[in-house]
Order: C-alpha cells, then structure tokens, then sequence
C-alpha cells in the first residue's frame, strides 16, 4: 500500500462515517459563501494568488456553461462546413495533413505574382560582423603558429554533403564539426506554419563574399531549402524543390536555425 | 574555345550508312515466313466468325486484318468499322498494336504453325482529336469549383457547381457565363444533367437537393429537402426506364448514410433506401433497373429502383469503397444521344433508341450484363458482374477480378463508352488502366507528380483525360498508355474535368476557381 492512501485505507476497514454524505454535501452547499468570505477578506500575496486562481476557475466555468448552451440548441441552419475552404465531396471525410503545404504554395504563387515583393526581404540590414569576432587565430602547432595564417570559424556554417578537408597542412579555414547544421526551422510569413527542412546551399551572406563561399550561417543569411517534402509544383505541373529563405536569429546564440521563406 | 572534331572519313560514313541499314532492316518482317492461321471471335459473344483465314505473315497487319475482318462480316465499304485485336492466352492479353508478327511471332507467343484466334472489339467509327490548347478560361465562381459537367446532348453546354454556394451553366463555344444558378446555401458538390437535358439537379453541402431549368437558369420548384447530411452524389434514372417521358426520377446519396429517391415533377421523396451504417460515397442507376450505392461502412448495395428493396450486398472491401462505376455509363449518361448528333422525332422513338442503345453497350456473349466496378480505400479495384436482378443467385455475389497494384487509396474509377477498359485515379499519382473483361492489369499511365483525383474518357475510348492535385490536366493514349498531351495553365488544384459526350471538348475546374475549356 502507498503511504499516502491511509484515508482510503480506514474506509475500506471501517466504512464512512454515518453522516458523511449529509456534511458533503452541507460542504459543497457552503463553498460559494466560504469563497466569497476569502475573496473579502484576502489581502496582500494572498489576495493576490487567491483572485488569480478564482479567475482562472471563473473561465473555465464560463466555457463549459457555454458548451453546454451550444449543445442544447437545435439549429436548423446550415450545417458548419467541415473546413474553410471547399472540397469536392471526395476529399471531405479525409484529414488534410497536406493541406498546409499545399495552402503554402498557392500563397507563393499568388505572392510572386506582385513583383516588387521580389526583392524585398524580411531583414533588410544587418548589424556588422568584424572579422575578429567572426574567426579566430589558431596557434597550436610550432608550424601553424609561426604562419600565422589558419583560421577557425566561431559562427555555425552550412557545410554541403560533399565536402571533404583539405590536407592539414593546407587548411586556411577550419569550420567546426559542433557548429555546422543541415536543417533549418522554416516559417511561411503568411500561414505562421513551421517546418523543418534541409539546407541546400548558402546562398548571400550579407556580411562578406568570403563568408557566403564559406557557408557562415548568421542572422541576414539568404540559404536555399529543400521544399520537396510540401508537395509544391509550379504552374507546369512540376515539383519545386528548391526555394530561398532567410535567416532570422542569431543561429550561434540560439543553437539552431530559424528562417523565413521568402516569397 | 572548343576544338572543333574533323568530318568523318569517307570509310568512316560508309561503315555508318552500313550499320543504320543493317539495323532498320532487322525490324522489318521477314518475307521468308509464309502465311499463318487466324481464327476471328467476336470479343462481346465470344464466338468464332467463321473458319480459320490463312494470311501471309508479311501483310498480316492490323490494317489489313481490319479490312480483311470487314468483308468476311459483310460491311459495306462506306460503313467499314474500325477494330482492336486482342490475342488472349492463359489470362494475359496481348494488344496487336502493328502486326502479328511483331506482337505474337517474334515475342515467341506463337509460331506461324498454330493457329492463332484473336479477339476482336469495334472500335467507334469516329474519333475524337486530342484536347491540346485552352480555349476559354472563364471566371465567374467566387470559390473553388467541385464539380463540372457537360451537356449529354451537345459541348456548348458546361454546369459548374461551386463552393460560393451558386452552380453556373457556360456557354463554351463562346467562353461566357450563361446563367447563375442561385439558392443553394452552402457549397455546390455535384452537379448532373438529365439525360435528355431537360433538367439540371445539383446537390449541396446544406442537404438540399435542387432542379434548375437549364434554357432559363430558372429553379423547378422548390428544393428537395429529407436528407440531415450533405449530398454526396447524384443519378438520374435511365431515359429509357422512365414511365413516360416527362415524368423523372432522381437518385440522391447522402453523407447521412441514405440514398433518397425524389419524383423531380411532384417533389417529393419516392422511396428512401436505407441500410447502409456509414456515409454513402456513391449511387448509380443501372439500366436494368438496379440502383447501386457504395458506402463507407464497406460494402456495395444493390437496390430495386421500383420497390425500394435490398436485392444484394455485395462485401468485398477492407475499407470504405469511395467510387463506382458501371459499364454503361456513358450510354445511360447521353440516352438517345449518339456521335451522329441525330435526335429521333418523337417521344417513343426516343426511348426506343435510347433501349436500343444501352442493349448494345450492356450485352455480353448474348446476355444483358452490366459489369460494375469499385475503388476503395484499402488500395484495391473489384469488378463485379451481378446478375440481372431476378435470379435466384443474388444473394452472394462473387467479385469477378480483385484488381490489385495500387500504391495508396483509390479514388475514382470509370469504365470506357466502348465499356472495354477501366481506368482508376489515385492518391498515389498514378492511373492505371485494366482490361474490363478480366480485370487484368493493361498500363499505368505515370507522369503526375501528385494525387490524381479524376479522370474521363473520350467519348470513343481512345484517349483518356486526368486532373490532378498537381495543377495540370495530362491527356493519354488508352491503346499504348503513353502521354498525348500535357495541359498545363490551372494554376491550383484541379478537382473535375469531364469530356463533353460528343468528343468536343474537355471542362475543367478546380481550386483556383476558373472554369477552362480545351479544345483541339
């Protein structure tokens, strides 16, 4: 037996007191008063504590009075319909999972069609990264040490699957294994949905040319993602899979990539 | 720059010319082969016509087979019916695409010592140009269009039902909008012609059923109300069923897991089928008097339209069945409608024609046998043959093929007007086709890059059109199952097409609520 069941215990042993329902129920028919006695009497930290949590019983009695007025009403108009947008009679009875992503590219596609949204992107200016802050001196090594010339990344990077190092000894740039990443949190300004999808490439570093070869992903970046999973095709019926988005949180402080879709 | 490569040498261009003359040859028949045996059956009665014909291997084409059938069954030169030759052998059918040589001969099927007996099918003596540009794109719809039909008499004609709650008749031939049909308050979901076009029945998602006079755009009397869930499908009874020629019935099928029966003259409910236990997806009126429903509670019934009793269930399916299609119905869809676009004077001449015309289209090795076939949710196609309705072996009906290889739901499905194929759409973005006989697998027609959602024949069964999730229509060849045509220009989901009846044109609507038509 737990230790804490001894109440349940004893009535199981011995049965309820004889007058339990009666006080129960004098209990419940006394609460209201007994809650307004609170409520006038708090005060300080207690009052405090003791509105906000009467608040919160207060909505929730709200809600269910009016689920239940909601149920008793015998509507005789029209039938709610089942979703927001029309559907053919055979697409009714099934869930939309896809339904967001394909609501996705449509709004693309009706965006796009207003040209100056083509170059205007969510982040227009970015506050400066001087390069001492972007990439630090490696000194280990006699040899190392004496050219003076390796560098490590301190910003995470998009390294592309088929990277392979160059030799020690002819490394200028090092971009560390901990901060690389290969998908980004994807957000369609419109429809506020969020997907994770796979970094393609690095399209602009606003910051430099240099880090745009490198793959540094800081906040302003415009990467290229992976939209295949989303089921988007283009007017000619065939799949995109490639779409430009860009980089909105400082990626080294928050340990990941959050990014707009540009549309 | 980049080095230019020196012309060929002489020998060079010679060992070519040599090698490309080699190769063409290898393709053409031997003339060495001598003659082979061909016995000729007639594919709808499964009888020889005559004795075995010997035809030399060389000229043993289909075009020479054709004309060689032609005399032998005493057409007249003027009237010469085109026919699909068909070699069936231990459940396999081989389609002679050229010849006998390349499709039998030389695969190994057969050597020129057998005799060989092919099937033969008529084909329709006209045929209809593939769809290939957009003539109209017409807007007009507030909404996403649902569903979208032709006329059974003619391509000028399109009704449109839509979710802005109002249906429209268009008038192709000159891309405009003819009526608005106003009164529905929610969603328009289907939408279908009578068969002699006297009336429009469209049914909607505020449970409604409601009659539209096509010529006025003006509303026959008031809607047909009964059902507590949203209409699902609709079908008219067979023209030539009918107690008289003005007097109309119509067959509704609800979500409300009923089908109702109205009297479109008087109004009112004729008879209620109920049975199924869950929503009913679909509803055909055969021409021998059979109302067939799918449902999703899994099962497919089989209603007697005068009586309003169960005459069959018919449990096959793992899942809800969401589409049925029977052999006939094109001919039940135009009536008295044919390609030559002649129309008989008088009622009875009417219903005569129209008898005439789905006996043809029904009788199978001399029996009136409409084949029925349903797609489900659990991936699979049945085709079944119920007998005519008062047999005594109703009551458990086998299916006649379970047509298996498709990769997610099935979605919709359709028999050809020629009723020798059948097509099935799915969601996993492939069409296949099956021959309607055995149900044996024909082609999968690939090439749409999300769920196709419907797709309809041409009117003599030699090409079939598909809309599909990914925005484009796609027009196929039924008899390679290859690409005709790609039509792209929806810019959003397209959710019907429909090809007019006499071959004209194609209607398409979806999402981005635009109604096109496409011609050749």
């Amino acid at each position: 037996m737990p230790q804490n069941e001894y109440i349940e215990r004893w009535t199981k042993q011995h049965g309820k007191r004889l007058d339990h329902d009666e006080r129960t129920r004098k209990r419940i028919a006394r609460s209201s008063h007994k809650a307004s006695e609170s409520a006038r009497s708090f005060t300080g930290l207690r009052a405090k504590l003791y509105a906000k949590k009467r608040h919160a019983e207060k909505i929730q009695m709200k809600k269910q009075i009016k689920a239940h007025e909601e149920r008793n009403v015998k509507s005789s108009s029209a039938p709610a319909e089942p979703s927001s947008t029309p559907l053919p009679s055979y697409l009714l009875d099934r869930n939309q999972t896809t339904n967001n992503a394909k609501a996705l590219s449509s709004q693309i596609k009706n965006k796009r069609a207003e040209k100056a949204a083509k170059f205007s992107v969510p982040l227009p200016k970015v506050k400066g990264i001087s390069e001492e802050e972007m990439f630090k001196v490696v000194k280990t090594g006699k040899k190392t040490a004496k050219k003076g010339w390796k560098r490590m990344i301190t910003k995470p990077t998009f390294v592309g699957p088929s990277f392979t190092r160059r030799p020690v000894k002819y490394e200028r740039f090092i971009r560390p294994m901990g901060l690389r990443y290969k998908k980004a949190h994807v957000t369609h300004p419109e429809l506020r949905v969020t997907v994770q999808l796979p970094i393609i490439s690095v399209k602009k570093n606003p910051q430099n040319p240099l880090y745009t070869q490198l793959g540094v992903l800081t906040k302003g970046t415009i990467i290229e993602v992976n939209v295949s999973e989303l089921g988007i095709v283009t007017a000619g019926g065939k799949v995109v899979w490639g779409r430009w988005a860009q980089v909105t949180n400082n990626c080294e402080m928050d340990g990941c990539v959050n990014a707009v879709l540009l549309v | 720059m980049a080095t230019v490569l020196p012309p060929p040498s002489k020998r060079q261009k010679t060992a070519i010319a040599e090698k490309a003359h080699d190769q063409q040859s290898i393709d053409a028949i031997p003339s060495d082969l001598g003659s082979v045996r061909v016995h000729f059956y007639d594919q709808s009665t499964g009888r020889p016509s005559g004795a075995p014909v010997a035809i030399p291997v060389a000229d043993a084409t289909v075009k020479n087979l054709e004309l060689l059938l032609n005399t032998l069954q005493g057409n007249d030169a003027s009237e010469r019916v085109p026919y699909r030759f068909t070699f069936g052998a231990d459940g396999q059918a081989v389609d002679i695409v050229d010849d006998i040589y390349r499709a039998l001969l030389k695969p190994g099927l057969r050597t020129t010592e057998d005799t060989i007996s092919l099937h033969y099918t008529p084909q329709a003596i006209f045929r209809v140009r593939a769809v290939s540009r957009c003539s109209a794109s017409i807007p007009g719809h507030g909404e996403a269009i649902l569903a979208t039909s032709f006329a059974s008499s003619s391509s000028s004609r399109l009704v449109t039902g839509s979710g802005d709650n109002n249906a429209r008749i268009f008038d192709t031939d000159t891309g405009t909008p003819f009526h608005t049909l106003k009164g529905h308050t929610s969603w328009v979901l289907v939408a279908s012609w009578s068969p002699d076009d006297t009336a429009i029945a469209t049914g909607s998602m505020d449970n409604t059923v409601r009659l539209w006079d096509p010529q006025s755009g003006q509303p026959l009397g008031q809607p047909l109300r009964g059902h507590t869930k949203w209409i699902t499908s609709l079908a008219w009874e067979p023209y030539h069923l009918r107690q008289s020629s003005t007097f109309q019935r119509l067959a509704s099928s609800s979500k409300d897991s009923t089908v109702r029966i109205w009297d479109s003259v008087s109004q009112r409910i004729d008879l209620v089928l109920s049975g199924h236990k869950s929503s009913v997806s679909c509803v055909r009126w055969g021409g021998t008097g059979t109302i067939y429903t799918a449902s999703h509670d899994k099962t497919i019934k089989l209603w007697d339209s005068t009586e309003g009793t169960l005459i069959s269930t018919l449990t096959a399916h793992a899942h809800w069945v969401n589409h049925l299609a029977l052999s006939t119905d094109f001919v039940l869809r135009t009536a008295y409608h044919d390609h030559t676009g002649a129309i008989p004077s008088t009622d009875n001449e009417k219903m005569a024609k129209a008898k005439q015309r789905f006996e043809t289209a029904a009788t199978i090795n001399n029996i009136l046998t409409e084949r029925l076939v349903t797609a489900s949710d659990d991936c699979t196609i049945y085709l079944w043959s119920p007998p005519p309705a008062p047999s005594s072996n109703t009551a458990t009906i086998k299916p006649v093929a379970r047509l298996l290889g498709h990769q997610k739901q099935v979605n919709h499905v359709t028999f050809s007007p020629s009723g020798t194929l059948i097509a099935s759409s799915s969601f996993d973005n492939h069409i296949k086709l099956w021959n309607a006989a055995t149900g044996a697998f024909l082609h999968t027609l690939r090439g749409h890059v999300a769920a196709v959602y419907m797709s309809c024949f041409s009117p003599d069964s030699r090409l079939l059109v598909s809309g599909s999730k990914d925005t484009t229509l796609k027009v196929w060849d039924t008899a390679t199952g290859k690409l005709k045509e790609d039509l792209p220009g929806h810019r959003d989901e397209v959710f019907a097409v429909d090809w007019s009846p006499d071959g004209r044109g194609v209607g398409s609507g979806g999402k981005d609520k635009q109604v096109r038509v496409w011609r050749h």
